[in-house]
């Protein structure tokens, strides 16, 4: 088995191979399969909004339904659109909070600081259920 | 009888090199920021044994290398971890390598994202969830790429190991 089939026709076919580069291939598109479901399913699973207005949470919203509103007494209004949350419009001067875009995945915030607004993604019951769907 | 000794001599030098490949990856962590990545030094040793030794052989040396890397270098419960990412990693290796379409690097490659598989279904059994799952892409893609690089130094250390005959 081993001294004289290694030695004359495997030597030199010992280089990369056809096949291998398939099998790395595979290997990547089922990771980025993975990582589309990845993609999709969280989306789909999105979380819920924590508005936190002085540092002290005035509401929990979930990213399902759609909808804009004024906060804060009218200084900001906040739009869920698909799943994901931005701010619609702010009477600050600097407008940061505005061109963020609009977020949806855990952690991930919108800060207005002149008017002290946290829009926060956060996943309270439903990251539960991200671990049991399907 | 010489052929047996010859044998358990080839298999203590492979046993001790897997040892010190399992010693040196805790002193130089092949550290990218990714937790649970790691280049698995010591599965060169389990890749030439494999083409130098046989499927049996390779077998042998890895359980024997995980359980004593476990024991000295980590604890008990990562042994379970390893046992389950060898055991499914070599057995994928020799399934490829005996239908003689792949080469070191196919083979090797193959080894390391199963390797990274079968450590993240134990992960899923003991969390008891697949949300772990999200981490796959990682460790397939991590898989090929260390796979890849132990598939090239094994194939230059089968290149010089040549015309020896371990078993």
């Amino acid at each position: 088995m081993s001294y004289k089939e290694n030695k004359s026709p495997e030597e030199k076919a010992s280089g990369f191979k056809k096949n291998d580069l398939i099998l790395a291939l595979l290997v990547l598109a089922v990771s980025g399969i993975f990582f589309a479901g990845h993609l999709f399913t969280s989306q789909k699973n999105a979380g819920v909004v924590e508005i936190q207005i002085d540092g002290k949470v005035v509401e929990t919203l979930d990213l399902k339904k759609e909808r804009a509103f004024k906060i804060n007494g009218g200084t900001n209004t906040v739009q869920i659109e698909n799943g994901k949350v931005k701010m619609a419009a702010a009477n600050c001067p600097d407008q940061i909070c505005v061109h963020q875009k609009a977020i949806s995945r855990n952690g991930e915030s919108i800060i207005c600081l002149p008017n002290k607004i946290v829009l926060k993604i956060v996943d309270g019951e439903e990251a539960e259920l991200d671990a049991v769907t399907n | 009888m010489k052929k047996n000794t010859v044998r358990t001599a080839w298999f203590g030098v492979f046993t001790a090199l897997a040892l010190i490949f399992s010693y040196v990856e805790t002193l130089i962590p092949f550290q990218i920021g990714i937790p649970g990545v790691k280049l698995g030094l010591a599965n060169l040793i389990v890749v030439v044994a494999l083409y130098k030794m046989g499927a049996k052989d390779a077998l042998l040396l890895s359980v024997t290398r995980i359980v004593l890397s476990g024991f000295i270098f980590a604890s008990l419960f990562s042994i379970l971890y390893s046992l389950a990412g060898g055991l499914l990693s070599l057995a994928v290796m020799a399934v490829l390598k005996k239908r003689g379409s792949f080469s070191v690097f196919g083979v090797s490659m193959a080894g390391g994202v199963f390797h990274n598989v079968g450590q993240l279904i134990v992960a899923m059994l003991v969390v008891e969830t697949f949300s772990v799952a999200y981490y796959v892409p990682v460790l397939l893609i991590a898989g090929v790429i260390t796979g890849f690089i132990i598939g090239v130094v094994s194939n230059e250390m089968l290149k010089r190991l040549g015309s020896i005959v371990l078993s």
